[in-house]
């Protein structure tokens, strides 16, 4: 089960992530984008690591929706309004918990899930995030749904992410800025998929 | 990477302090939203323009805050969206109570920044309304794509509407117009050579000495395809040829003209390519009612242009001729 302290653990291992990882995600924004993913990334998780430290939260749902308000209001671009309703929704089944299990967890990964769609309207295959998080989602309800923990769950979720993430790079991209390259967009590792792995994979070394 | 910075992490605020120091009898800044405000702001019983973007677009949308064209400009760190609080900030602060219209560039982040701005000004009370520009025909308008991109129109369409507000036409009217106007204008660009977006330090494309890329936008972003660089010429006809094809402009018919540079080509060379589009238009029986060149809106420092065509009326044309004073455009009494 994982408080309070271990969802704080959770972004703060999100933020050095990003930010070891700054350099590259910028790298592949520059082949298909406009060259500033891992720059507003790690500003925006910066930010929300330091939360922990500026305020006492009251509980889990709390702080995840500070997180999604602050990742709306520092990161820009479109991974802002993205990542910052992923963290808002994810908030909303965890209203009334301490301690959160697999079962929550799951309800909170799916609602985030939805909150992106509808705020980005990201099919499967668009090249997105959403390529990432759409099979980390069926592999932790999956894996959850056949009776194990939530850090079982998480760990088969951030192996779909990561083999999402990599089936995004011979994708032509529909949506973002990178959907204007059309056919040049393929051959490319999408960005958004790459960061959304990082979140996913720091969760399951941090939630337990 | 050589550029005019001090700290790059400052270069968008520091630009904004600069504009106000330049600029007091128009605008003032707020610094911690990142806005650019009419001086005089709220203008009461005048509907309110609010636009915004990712700096690197200068003069575009700062620097056609004043009387006749925007009440307030948000800027976002450079190539980046503005973010929901400086667009609520914004509308809230210029609002004087007829409303605000909010004139979005058809990119994925802008238009979800700016929407959820829209969700919480209607909360707090304000009435608002968005128009989307989408005008770059170098992207194809489909359901595969992010659709077209918001370009050059957005200029024509700024300072088209902010004569309408300035003369007292209510919100519905003037948001009528700016669709009318986006649905009227199409733009096409090429590159001669990249950018530098200042936090990356290096060049966001790679172009050779004798290459173009042909369908930029303004972002630094890749076109649809590199080509060997040609005639001026011959590269004003593979700009004007897709806009008037895809607007349907007939043997006729008026337009606005508007050549833009993208920040790094000289005016010497945009007049070489309004020169080009002149004799192009004349050629195909399309006469230049008003035209507009120079760089206004700019991708930081990349050589090349765009050619945007507007199909006007009447109307816009008179709205085109009203006073407008601005820092980036400065007309009539």
């Amino acid at each position: 089960m994982a408080d309070l302290t271990a969802f704080q653990s959770w972004i703060a291992a999100c933020s050095e992530s990003i930010t070891a990882h700054a350099d590259d995600l910028t790298e592949l924004d520059r082949a298909i984008g406009d060259a500033d993913h891992g720059s507003n990334m790690r500003r925006g998780m910066t930010a929300c690591a330091a939360l922990a430290e500026q305020e006492d939260f009251s509980s889990i749902d709390a702080y995840l929706k500070k997180v999604g308000m602050t990742l709306v209001s520092t990161v820009g671009g479109a991974s802002g309004p993205l990542y910052g309703t992923f963290f808002l929704r994810l908030a909303g089944p965890l209203a009334a918990s301490e301690d959160v299990g697999a079962r929550e967890f799951g309800q909170a990964l799916r609602a985030g899930v939805e909150g992106i769609v509808a705020r980005g309207k990201a099919e499967a295959g668009d090249k997105t995030m959403y390529d990432a998080f759409s099979p980390a989602l069926d592999a932790f309800e999956s894996t959850a749904g056949s009776g194990s923990e939530l850090a079982e769950a998480l760990r088969a979720a951030a192996d779909a992410a990561a083999q999402g993430r990599d089936a995004t790079e011979p994708m032509v991209a529909r949506k973002g800025r990178a959907s204007y390259l059309g056919e040049r967009s393929a051959g490319h590792q999408d960005p958004g998929a790459t960061s959304a792995t990082l979140l996913i994979e720091a969760a399951a070394k941090t939630l337990s | 990477m050589k550029k005019l910075l001090n700290d790059p992490a400052d270069v968008v605020v520091e630009a904004l302090a600069g504009m106000a120091a330049a600029h007091p009898d128009h605008l003032r800044v707020d610094l911690d939203h990142k806005l650019v405000l009419r001086a005089g702001s709220p203008v009461s019983g005048k509907v309110a323009l609010v636009s915004g973007g990712g700096s690197g677009h200068e003069p575009l949308h700062g620097g056609f805050v004043g009387r006749g064209m925007l009440d307030a400009a948000c800027a976002g760190e450079v190539f980046t969206s503005p973010v929901p609080d400086q667009i609520l900030a914004a509308t809230t602060a210029v609002d004087g109570g007829a409303g605000v219209l909010h004139i979005v560039k058809n990119y994925t982040g802008d238009v979800m920044n700016f929407e959820m701005a829209a969700e919480l000004a209607a909360d707090s009370g304000v009435q608002v309304e968005a128009v989307v520009t989408d005008d770059d025909v170098a992207v194809q308008d489909s359901l595969y794509t992010a659709g077209r991109r918001g370009v050059g129109v957005t200029v024509l369409l700024e300072k088209i509407v902010g004569a309408a507000a300035e003369e007292g036409q209510d919100l519905a009217t003037c948001a009528d117009l700016a669709r009318r106007v986006n649905a009227q204008g199409r733009s096409m660009g090429i590159a001669l050579t990249s950018c530098t977006v200042p936090a990356a330090g290096k060049p966001t494309f790679e172009l050779a000495d004798d290459e173009m890329e042909i369908g930029i936008g303004i972002h630094g972003e890749p076109g649809r395809s590199t080509e060997k660089l040609a005639p001026a010429r011959d590269v004003a006809a593979r700009l004007v040829e897709p806009v008037v094809s895809d607007l349907g402009l007939e043997r006729g018919e008026s337009v606005i003209a508007f050549v833009n540079g993208m920040g790094g080509t000289p005016l010497l060379e945009l007049y070489v390519m309004y020169g080009e589009v002149a004799r192009l238009l004349e050629d195909a029986g399309i006469t230049v009612a008003r035209s507009l060149v120079g760089n206004y809106i700019t991708s930081l420092e990349m050589a090349g242009c765009s050619v945007t065509l507007l199909r006007v009326d009447e109307e816009m044309v008179r709205l085109w001729d009203a006073p407008v004073d601005t820092p980036g455009l400065r007309w009539g009494g």
